[in-house]
This record gives structure tokens, C-alpha cells and sequence, in this order.
């Protein structure tokens, strides 16, 4: 505890001098007391007019309060005092409502100037859509046939405590947004069922992810790094467990990766007609249901009784399994269950589905093959 | 003509007293106060550490919802609801409410409301886990079954909150005293004229969006699924609308209460009681013009975002003429530093505080940092319960004798304050750092950066929390046993006709008008 306090005190410090650098923000520290002036264009200019408007309380809130605190030291009774009588003055009164109306003017020139910056997303050399699920996150490179979904990856055992947590608890993802250096890239957001907010202080960027609506915002930095931030609307249940990661890399290494990215898509191709064994599926299953179902059904796939239906013994799963195909590829209208057609791949969902109709005792012994989910899929 | 309240429990039933309503009505926000709290004791319990340890993140967002719910509509209007009832009579020389049976019912069909809400915890599926700004899709189509609880609820509060608005109204146009012209009202009256035109303006819009969420859910509308042609940024500038001016709603009847205390302790008439009345109706003016500036993040375009942020900005010009014209009143005083003294005084300065984040957060470009984050979970706290729930404090220590003619417990009254005062800041000012540093609001959960000022604001509200219950002790030890006191005005420095009613006041005042010169 005394070492916690020391630590804030020198965090208390450093803020106050001023010297506080984003690499900083990389490293697990407490010691962050103040907005972060982050990388971008955008996020400097929010530091600059909070800072500004930061000091211009500071300065009246030190005149007022200060005021106060002598009168309630000068005027005590107790020091014997007779109470004056006045009870008005046109010349202050009028003095406090023109001072403080020219302040705020003064102070809308940098204000406006600020958002004129943040609006600007013209000339955007490219374009990534965001796309916010309940929890997790969807990128795609639009117009490169890249598209992948970023979950967390910290363990359900470190959030429960059953294990220790890691230094990066709840900050971590599988797969980070990578975006090239010195590009003004533009995201497109929208929401695929509930309102999200992506937010990167680093970048300067919150914009809400509306369901049926798409909003825009834009970074550009030369700072190469790992960024950390939050999903910032209240989404449901796992709010707080869908972080962003975003990887800044240098213009050439983001080409290698993006152009390893198309490639992988591409090997994936020739691996939907290839016969899987149970035990390749389930032991893929497993995973994949881990990240994306065990959030509602549970680890245990017991659910929550009247929220998320359980899945051990029960109708869709020891029923029918092109009826269990179809409820994870198209969710279920109506419900929290949506549909993960364009969120797992073919091979991801006759994995997860042979595993569901074979873990906590199940045991049908059935198995689904990526062909039949492609087959569902277009038999539509 | 003269007679006293009936016998047993039918004089709370069927009375339509306006001091046994009042007291009806602070009971009740009490109660309701006690419950909100304990819902906010669960959240910081669960914040206290990072991970997940008391409870699962789906019954935090439970706690969260109704917490808010609870403070909002069952523990601070009603509060003041029953200040107005309790003290507008006596402050304008009326001998009742005007509408005495419907001020009955305003009350009697509150419990029913919040005993609806409460339920919907023991229901299968859980409470409402929306957040209090309830928006949708969140709140409709993936809603648990009890939002149509929480919808009903909801209607119910509305009703009522109309009907004392109402009722309020009535009595200050048509009930005031001969010579008491309005420029004569005290300042609380004032503001709760203004704030029971806001309730009848706004809560009617709040009917609507909730009526939509019912069609929506239940009979196949889409006024907010974009998917059949609505819109759900539609609910956000709906409930918005009706959202911003409950903020003044709440706080314009605190502003009051703190126009009459700091004259009185301050022994010296309040400063610019004129430039009060135009500030606070101007206030109410602009809260109905600046309702997006919760929505800087939604993508709205650029005129809209650069016209909230000018007119958001405005209401710091009339909330400092206020704060100024505070300042000035004890300027040459003769000030004393009694309980309800000292929480006017921690009002003003925490109250400021909050209106200097509240500046800050109407910088448009500045709240893509702030937004959402618990920076704005610590300025509607200061603004809130510094303001709110202080100055509802400082209201009851502050007519408590005058209420049942008992003093109470000035020490105890003291230490209080200062543990409230205390702990307060610990749990809110933190939050401010926490927010900065990027923790968003209505976390379960957080990465372990934010672990140092979590604990340390967790430690403060549950000291914080530990004060309510001394005030509660207080209260009733006051009633029970307090020092009788008899002058009519228990306060030296204190104006204003209920001072001249006998302490305590009985329970028929001014049945015949008193003349005001």
C-alpha cells in the first residue's frame, strides 16, 4: 500500500511537470492522471483545448474559491462582526454576467478550430470498416478482401480470479486492427446489434457504432506502437470485454502483412472441401467456442436460466443438425443470438457445432464437415 | 376547523395535508435514497479490485440501471417534491396545497411505481441492465422481458411527477398571500415554479419514448430499428429532450433551498435576488436548447455539433451570476457554520467544481476524450450529489426544528458533514483521473492501470456511504428525543413567513392569509 502511494505521488508529479510521453501509455502504469496527447493530429488537438479550458477553471476557479475562503475567515461572527445590508449592485451584477459571456467567446474561436479538425476526414488514402458486435470487433480492409474478427483474449480464469492476471489483463486481443504509418486512414463504423463506441485515446478517436447507420472518423500518425482502448456504449452483458488493440507498423511491414493476410484467406479456400477428422473439430471447436459463445452459454455450456439457453441436453443441440447449422449461421431472430455467418468461417462453425453436440456429455457423436455449412449457405 | 391529524394508519392514507404529504414524500425518498445507495455500495464493491469477484458483469449492469433509476426518480425529485409540499404553504402564506386529493395521489401511486421496478430483480432474466439513458436497441430488442416493468414504472413516476407539478403551479398562481406579489416569493418557491413548468414540459416526451420502446417491443413497430425505417439516434434526441432539463429539474429546487439558508447563516438578505429570478428562468430557457451535448459522439454533422457546443457553453453565464450572487451574500456577513451551513457552503464550492467540468464537457472536441468515460461519471456526481443530495441535506437539518419542534444533534450533525464531505471527494475525485486515463463508464471490469484510484474511490464511498446512516440516526434521535424548541424563528438570521408560523408548525397554518407589506 505505502509503495502504491508513493507510486501515485510521483505519477502525481510527473503530470504536474509536464513530462509524460505516449510510450508510457505501452507499459501497465497507474500513474496516468491526465488526458493522453496520443499520436494523432485529432488527439493533440483534444489535449490542447482541454488543457486550455483546464486553466481557465484553474484560474477562476482560484479567484472565486479564494474569495470565498477569505470572507468565511474575515466575516465570521465569531470575530465580532456586524452584518452590512446591501443586497444589490447593478455595476457587479451586470460586471459578472459580461465578463464571463466574453470568456466563452474568446474561448469558442480554439474550441470550433479543434472540431473543425476532427470533422475532417476528406482525402482518406484508406478505408477500414468497423464493425462493433456483442463483444467483439470486426475489421475489413475495404477494397482488399481483408476481413477478421478481434476478440479478447484474456482468459475467462484470469477475470474470475482463478488465476493470476497477466500484464496486460483485458487489454489484449487475437487479432489487433493493423494500420500503416503516415496514412490518413479513414474507419467506417456501424453496429451489427446494439450501439458500440470504438474509442483509442492514442488516436484521438471515439465515434459510436450504430446498428443500421454508419459514422465515420479518421487517424494519421507517424508513430509506430501497440494502442490500447475501449469499447465506450454500453453494449450488454461484456461491455467492459471487448478492448481494441491497434498496431501502428511501418508503411512497408504493413504491405507484408496485409498481402499475408489475402493469402491466408486464399489457403483457407482450398481447406473447405478437405474431409475433417472429430478430433481436428472438436479440438477447433472447443477454441472457437471459448471466444465467441462461452461469453452467453458459459465455459460450461449451462447458460444463464432465463437469459441464454442452455446447451447441455437441450433442443438444438441433440437436435437435428442441419437445424443446429442454421441457427449459428443465421442466429435467431428476436433473440441475443445472432447470426455468425459472416463473423466465423465455414470451417470455424462445423468445428463449433460438431463440438457443441459433443462436449459435457452430449456426446451424439454426429459431426458437421465446412462443406455442409457452405452447402447451408447456399442453399439459400 | 381546527382539528388534528386523524388516528392510525388511515391519517397517511387518506390525508391531504401538505405537511403530512411532504413528510410522506421525504420518507419515501429517504427509503428510496437508502436503497439507490445500496445499489451504488454493490458497484464499488465490485470495482474495488480488478476481476470479477462479488457478483457477474450481467447483475452489474443490473445495479448500475436501477441505481440510477432509484437516485433519479425515487430519491432526489421526490425529495424535493416533499420540500415543496412541506414549505411552499408555508413559505407564501397558503393554508394548503390547491389541489389537496390529487396531491394524494401523486404521492400514493409512487410506492407502487418503485415496488414494480424493485420486483423486476427477483424476475427470471433480471432487472433492466440498460443504463438509466435506457437507449435502444439495448433497452428494446435486447431487452430481458421485465423492460415492460420497467416501462409501466416509468409512466407511473411521470403521472405522478405531472400531478405535483401541477398541483405546485396551482398553489404558487393562485394561493399566495395578499401583497405576496411574485417578486416577493422567496427563491425556493421561485425555482420550483420554474422546475414543476420544466416537469410538465418534459415528462410527457419521457411517456412518449417509453411508449415507443413498448410498441417497439411488443407490437412491431420500428420507431428505433433502422432496419424496419426507424432510427435509434431518434430515442437518443427523445430522451435527451426530455434528459437535460431533469438535470435543472433536480438542481433548480437545490438552488433554492441554498438561497434561503446562506442568508440566513450569513445573517444578511441574499444578494441580487432579481438577477437569481432571471438566471434560473434563463437556465430553464436553455435546457430545453442543448439537449445533443450528450450525443458529440453519435455523428451528428458539424452545424449541429458546433451549435450545441455554443449554447452549452451560454449556461455558464447564468449558473455563475448565480454562484457570484451566492459569494456576495456572505461577503460582510456575519457568518456561523451550522450543519445546514455547511452543507450550502460545500454545495457552492463542489457545485462550482462540477459546473467547471460541466465547461469543459460542452468543448465538443475535448469530449471525444470525455465522453462516456468516468470523467463524466465524476462531473454529474459533483453535480448531483454535491449539489442535489447536499443541499436536500442541508434543507432537513435546516427546517427539522421547524418540522417537529425538536433540535437536533449539532455535533453529530457536524461530523456528518465532514465525513460526507470527506469521503465524497475521495470516491468522485478520482473518477476524474480514472476517465482522463481512459476508463469508459459502466465498466464491470478494468485493465489493472486503473487499480489504484478504483480502490481509493471504492474507499471513499463506502465512507460516504457509512454518513447517510449517522444522518438517518440523527434524524430519528432527533424526533424522538431532541431539545424541544419553541421560538417561532429557530434560526437567528432566518427570514421568510414560515418563521412566523408557532415551532412546531401546527398542523392547520394560515388558515386565515397574514397580510405582507
Amino acid at each position: 500500500m505505502l509503495k502504491r502511494a508513493k507510486a501515485l505521488f510521483a505519477g502525481t508529479l510527473t503530470t504536474l511537470t509536464g513530462v509524460s510521453t505516449a510510450s508510457q501509455a505501452d507499459e501497465v502504469s497507474t500513474r496516468q492522471l491526465n488526458m493522453t496527447q496520443g499520436i494523432t493530429e485529432v488527439s493533440q488537438a483534444a489535449y490542447d483545448i482541454h488543457m486550455l479550458m483546464m486553466w481557465v477553471c484553474v484560474v477562476i476557479g482560484a479567484v472565486v474559491f479564494g474569495f470565498m475562503i477569505y470572507v468565511m475567515f474575515a466575516h465570521r461572527k465569531s470575530r465580532g462582526v456586524k452584518a452590512a445590508n446591501f443586497h444589490e449592485h447593478i455595476g457587479v451584477e451586470l460586471a459578472w454576467t459580461i465578463v464571463p459571456a466574453l470568456i466563452l467567446i474568446v474561448i469558442a474561436f480554439p474550441a470550433t478550430n479543434a472540431l473543425l479538425k476532427v470533422y475532417d476526414a476528406s482525402d482518406a488514402e484508406m478505408d477500414i470498416k468497423i464493425t462493433g458486435y456483442q463483444w467483439k470487433w470486426q475489421y475489413e480492409y475495404l477494397g482488399e478482401d481483408v476481413r477478421f474478427m478481434s476478440s479478447l483474449r484474456t482468459s475467462q480464469d484470469e477475470i474470475y480470479g482463478r488465476e493470476e492476471k497477466g500484464e496486460h489483463y483485458l487489454r489484449e486481443v487475437d487479432n489487433p486492427l493493423v494500420i500503416p504509418a503516415n496514412t490518413k486512414v479513414r474507419f467506417l463504423l456501424t453496429g451489427n446489434d446494439v450501439i458500440h463506441s470504438w474509442w483509442v485515446p492514442d488516436l484521438g478517436v471515439k465515434k459510436d457504432a450504430l446498428p443500421g447507420i454508419f459514422t465515420e472518423a479518421w487517424a494519421k500518425t507517424s508513430e509506430v506502437g501497440v494502442y490500447v482502448g475501449e469499447c465506450a456504449e454500453l453494449c450488454g452483458k461484456d461491455h467492459a470485454f471487448m478492448p481494441i488493440v491497434v498496431e501502428v507498423k511501418p508503411k512497408e511491414e504493413f504491405n507484408t502483412w496485409l498481402a499475408e493476410q489475402k493469402a491466408s484467406a486464399a489457403e483457407y479456400a482450398s481447406t473447405i472441401g478437405k474431409e475433417w477428422s472429430m478430433d481436428e473439430l472438436m479440438e477447433r471447436g472447443e477454441k472457437v467456442y471459448t471466444t465467441n459463445c462461452a461469453g452467453c452459454h458459459g465455459i460450461d455450456g449451462l447458460g444463464i436460466p432465463g437469459v441464454f439457453p442452455s446447451m447441455v441436453g437441450t433442443e438444438v443441440t441433440m437436435g437435428p443438425i442441419e437445424k443446429h447449422i442454421d441457427v449459428i449461421v443465421n442466429g435467431v431472430n428476436g433473440t441475443a443470438m445472432q447470426a455468425f455467418a459472416a463473423q466465423l468461417s465455414e470451417v470455424d462453425i462445423a468445428a463449433v457445432v460438431t463440438y457443441e453436440r459433443n462436449a459435457w456429455g452430449n456426446d451424439l457423436g454426429d459431426m458437421a464437415q465446412p462443406i455442409d455449412v457452405l452447402n447451408h449457405k447456399n442453399g439459400q | 376547523m381546527a382539528h388534528g391529524p386523524a388516528k392510525g394508519i388511515g391519517r397517511w392514507l387518506f390525508t391531504t395535508n401538505h405537511k403530512d404529504i411532504g413528510t410522506l414524500y421525504l420518507w419515501f425518498s429517504f427509503a428510496m435514497f437508502l436503497l439507490g445507495g445500496f445499489f451504488a455500495m454493490v458497484i464499488r464493491a465490485e470495482l474495488f479490485q480488478p476481476g470479477m469477484q462479488l457478483i457477474r458483469p450481467e447483475f452489474f449492469n443490473q445495479m448500475t440501471t436501477m441505481h440510477g433509476v432509484i437516485m433519479v426518480f425515487g430519491a432526489i425529485m421526490p425529495a424535493f417534491v416533499g420540500l415543496a409540499n412541506w414549505m411552499i404553504p408555508l413559505m407564501i402564506g397558503a393554508p394548503d396545497m390547491a389541489l389537496p386529493r390529487m396531491n394524494n395521489l401523486s404521492f400514493w401511486i409512487l410506492p407502487f411505481a418503485f415496488l414494480t421496478l424493485a420486483s423486476t430483480l427477483f424476475m427470471e432474466g433480471g432487472a433492466p441492465n440498460f443504463g438509466w439513458t435506457f437507449y435502444a436497441p439495448l433497452s428494446t430488442k435486447y431487452a430481458p422481458e421485465s423492460v415492460n416493468y420497467f416501462i409501466f414504472s416509468m409512466h407511473i413516476m411521470g403521472a405522478s411527477s405531472i400531478m405535483g407539478s401541477i398541483n405546485i403551479i396551482a398553489t404558487i398562481m393562485n394561493m399566495r398571500a395578499p401583497g405576496m406579489t411574485y417578486m416577493k416569493m422567496p427563491l425556493f418557491v421561485w425555482t420550483w415554479l420554474i422546475t414543476a413548468f420544466l416537469l410538465v414540459a418534459v415528462m410527457p416526451v419521457l411517456a412518449g419514448a417509453v411508449t415507443m420502446m413498448l410498441m417497439d417491443i411488443n407490437f412491431g413497430t420500428s420507431f428505433f430499428d433502422a432496419a424496419g425505417g426507424g432510427d435509434p439516434v431518434l430515442f437518443q434526441h427523445i430522451f435527451w429532450f426530455f434528459g437535460h432539463p431533469e438535470v435543472y429539474i433536480i438542481i433548480l429546487p437545490a438552488f433554492g433551498v441554498v438561497s434561503a439558508i446562506i442568508p440566513a447563516f450569513s445573517r444578511k438578505p441574499l444578494f441580487g435576488y432579481a438577477s437569481m429570478v432571471y438566471a434560473t428562468a434563463a437556465i430553464a430557457f436553455l435546457s430545453f436548447i442543448v439537449w445533443a451535448h450528450h450525443m458529440f459522439t453519435v455523428g451528428m454533422p458539424i452545424a449541429g455539433e458546433l451549435y450545441f457546443m455554443y449554447a452549452t457553453m451560454l449556461i455558464a453565464v447564468p449558473t455563475g451570476v448565480k454562484v457570484f450572487n451566492w459569494i456576495t451574500t456572505m461577503y460582510k456577513g456575519a457568518l456561523t457554520f451550522e450543519t445546514p451551513m455547511l452543507f450550502s457552503i460545500a454545495f457552492v464550492i463542489l457545485f462550482t467544481f462540477g459546473g467547471f467540468t460541466g465547461l469543459m464537457l460542452s468543448v465538443a472536441a475535448a469530449d471525444i476524450q470525455y465522453h462516456d468515460s468516468y470523467f463524466v461519471v465524476a462531473h454529474f456526481h459533483y453535480v448531483m450529489v454535491a449539489g442535489a443530495v447536499f443541499s436536500g441535506t442541508a434543507a432537513v437539518y435546516y427546517w427539522l426544528p421547524k418540522w417537529c419542534g425538536k433540535m437536533y444533534n449539532e455535533t453529530m450533525g457536524q461530523v456528518q458533514f465532514w465525513i460526507a464531505f470527506v469521503g465524497f471527494n475521495i470516491t468522485f475525485m478520482p473518477q476524474h483521473f480514472l476517465g482522463l486515463a481512459g476508463m469508459p463508464r459502466r465498466y464491470a471490469d478494468y485493465g489493472l492501470q486503473f487499480a489504484d484510484w478504483n480502490m481509493v474511490s471504492s474507499i471513499g464511498a463506502f465512507m460516504y456511504g457509512a454518513a447517510q446512516l449517522l444522518f438517518l440516526y440523527n434524524v430519528i434521535a432527533t424526533i424522538r428525543n431532541g431539545k424541544p424548541v419553541s421560538d417561532n424563528k429557530v434560526w437567528e438570521g432566518a427570514e421568510g413567513l414560515e418563521w412566523e408560523v408557532p415551532t412546531p408548525a401546527p398542523y392547520h397554518t394560515f388558515a386565515t392569509p397574514p397580510q405582507i407589506k
